[in-house]
């Protein structure tokens, strides 16, 4: 472990409520030694040992009202209650541990920092919806991430907290770890499921949903590495064990709990903060030290490069959840606030996610596979100088033609930065297209 | 689907045990999933994967050789071609871009004399070009074999370099 990068992430922020990252002050947090004295497998331990029915844990995790932190926001525990747990023959449960959302850097440090919930949290799981093993999907350059995680399952194993008859209670459950190779289209959760089977990461068709035909044409339900982190902490419920109102009443209405916002780009002290949801938009950026060198505010992404761009005046009405962020034209996401200062030239900037979703894009369907290609060709030319008015138009009608149209949501993802950047920023592009000016933000991107 | 002309042995014991380590994570008759695995730790033994190097992990892993070439070619860290001993991945992605990434390009590059894609006369660098490595919030940020390194300037770049062997 590289405990001094781990340190300097440590400084760059402030928890409301330590759940998926711990207390700074906690010495090596990622030992078990260290997540046991925090109170760790304690949850694992009483739900086993007590025979606790699973149904009780689904009602937990409903009213404390997490909802999915991989980006579409659906209830925990409704998901987990979708899976038919007295089926017979082998169910998985799954963990998206892909993390390749431009502007998220949260599950690395949750894996890095908190490994051992991710475990008991995954376990859990598998309790409640019946699998008895489990695989995390890691990124394929996650290289430190994952030798945490390894080292945490081994500890696990060898104290009797992964294996079989867990706490005496006859549930066996073991869980591996598995590593990608490079592809963002391994975090959609079917085309994730054909990776871990050894085949091209490409989404599959919905129906049928993973609880019904996942891993191996077998049940499956697949939560984001946060969602499975958070579990252990709701179920202790800081003492009141079990009461779901805990978590709940951290966050507001629609949103429980806290959630780790990743706050990156023009910002003083960049870093992951695990705040209450709900929080002013303004306060968190407070804690991340402002807008660096003084400038003023001119843009934010607030939940990944997928979704819709607010300009200053909508985000700093918006609190950091999910009504009030709908509300004010964007969405949560993954909880990956990019903040932009004045001097950010918008067109670079589209230019390059649009470079992302080309190269990223698996091919599959026809308006995606063309359509991103579109796209950052037409955002090229206009960044360079070269673009015209019917340019902008064509932009519009191409990412209006993608959105919808496609197997998975990663054609979506490329269609509402367009959209958003140019209802908003328009102006900017047709200054670029006028003036013929060459792109003030060198792209590095060889293309 | 064996090739019966193969005999040469292409892995060492240590990556061929490690391969077996991942085929036991799995169902005994789902063998395909330990195939992404099989090929990266392939490729930490040879740097790259050869035609021959694919088929000879199809064989162990006993899938068609070209279930293997559609994996090699379908994720972006598997290696085609030779590279050099160390593969410099530069992320260029919005986070990192906002923070100059062009400074951490520009300096590699002049540094290096290569562009992105290319290798070292030695053959000691490869520089790449990658999205979003998930460490936005050390912006700009490489990656160098296994490990990240953040909040790059020139002058921790050149002593990163000088560190690698
Ligand atoms: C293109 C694309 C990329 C995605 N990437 C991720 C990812 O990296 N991590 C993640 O947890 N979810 C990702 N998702 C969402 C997953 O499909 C899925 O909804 C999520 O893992 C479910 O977990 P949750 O309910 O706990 O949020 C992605 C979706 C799409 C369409
Ligand atoms: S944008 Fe560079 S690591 Fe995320």
């Amino acid at each position: 472990m590289n405990s001094e990068l781990i340190a300097s992430r440590y400084s760059s922020r402030r928890v409301a409520a330590n759940v998926c990252l711990p207390d700074p002050s906690i010495d090596k947090p990622w030992t078990l030694e260290s997540y046991r004295a925090n109170g760790g497998y304690q949850a694992l331990e009483k739900v086993l040992s007590g025979s606790i029915p699973h149904t009780d844990i689904i009602d937990t995790l409903k009213l404390s009202n997490i909802r999915g932190r991989g980006g579409a926001g659906f209830p925990v525990g409704v998901k987990w209650s979708f899976m038919p747990r007295a089926a017979d023959g082998q169910k998985y449960v799954v963990c998206n541990s892909d993390e390749g959302e431009p502007g998220t850097c949260k599950d690395r440090d949750i894996m890095r920092l908190n490994p051992h919930a991710l475990i008991e949290g995954m376990t859990l799981g598998g309790y409640v919806m019946g699998a008895t093993v489990g695989y995390n999907y890691i990124r394929g350059e996650f290289w430190e991430p994952y030798q945490s995680v390894e080292q945490a399952i081994k500890e696990a194993r060898e104290a009797g907290f992964l294996g079989k008859n867990l706490f005496g209670s006859g549930f066996d459950f073991d869980l591996h770890n598995y590593l990608g190779s490079g592809a963002y289209i391994c975090g959609e959760e079917t085309a994730l499921l054909n990776s871990l089977e050894g085949k091209k990461g490409e989404p599959r068709f919905k129906p049928p949903f993973p609880a019904a035909f996942g891993l191996y044409g077998k049940p499956t339900t697949i939560n984001n590495t946060e969602s499975f982190a958070s579990v252990p902490a709701i179920l202790r419920a800081n003492g009141d064990w079990m009461d779901g109102e805990w978590f709940k009443n951290l966050g507001v209405e629609n949103a429980g709990g806290v959630k780790v916002f990743s706050v990156t780009g023009h910002v003083e002290r960049p870093g992951n903060y695990e705040i209450n949801m709900g929080t002013p938009f303004s306060e968190l950026l407070k804690m991340a030290g402002g807008v660096w060198k003084g400038r003023k505010l001119k843009a934010v992404i607030p939940g990944g490069s997928s979704v819709p761009v607010m300009p200053a005046e909508n985000i700093l009405k918006s609190n950091m959840d999910y009504d009030s962020l709908q509300q004010n034209g964007s969405s949560v996401g993954a909880g990956s606030v990019i903040i932009m200062d004045e001097t950010t030239d918008m067109v670079a900037v589209l230019e390059r996610l649009s470079y992302f979703y080309h190269e990223e894009s698996c091919g599959q369907c026809t308006p995606c596979r063309e359509g991103t290609g579109w796209l950052y060709r037409i955002l090229k030319r206009i960044n360079s100088g070269r673009g015209t008015m019917e340019d902008l138009d064509t932009l519009l009608d191409v990412a209006n033609r993608i959105e919808g149209r496609t197997i998975c949501a990663l054609g979506d993802a490329a269609a509402w930065p367009v959209q958003s950047f140019l209802k908003h920023y328009r102006h900017e592009f047709e200054a670029k297209i006028n003036a013929g000016i060459t792109h003030s933000y060198p792209t590095a991107n060889a293309a | 689907m064996s090739n019966p002309n193969r005999t040469e042995k292409m892995l060492s014991d240590f990556s061929l045990s490690e391969i077996e380590r991942e085929l036991s994570k799995f169902p005994a008759d789902r063998r395909q999933s330990a195939l992404m695995a099989a090929l990266r730790i392939a490729q930490d033994e040879h740097l790259w994967l050869s035609p021959e190097l694919i088929e000879y992990v199809a064989d162990i892993i006993q899938v068609p050789a070209v279930r293997a070439f559609e994996v090699a070619s379908f994720y972006s860290m598997y290696e085609l071609s030779p590279v050099g001993r160390h593969k410099i991945s530069v992320c260029t992605n919005i986070s990192c871009m906002l923070r100059g990434c062009d400074k951490v390009v520009g300096h590699l590059k002049n540094k290096l004399k290569i562009d992105f894609n290319e290798t070292t006369k030695d053959g000691k660098y490869t520089l790449k070009e990658v999205e979003c490595l998930a460490a936005c919030a050390g912006a700009p940020m490489m990656q160098i074999d296994h490990d990240y390194y953040e909040e790059l300037t020139p002058e921790k770049i050149d002593l990163i370099l000088e560190e690698l062997k």
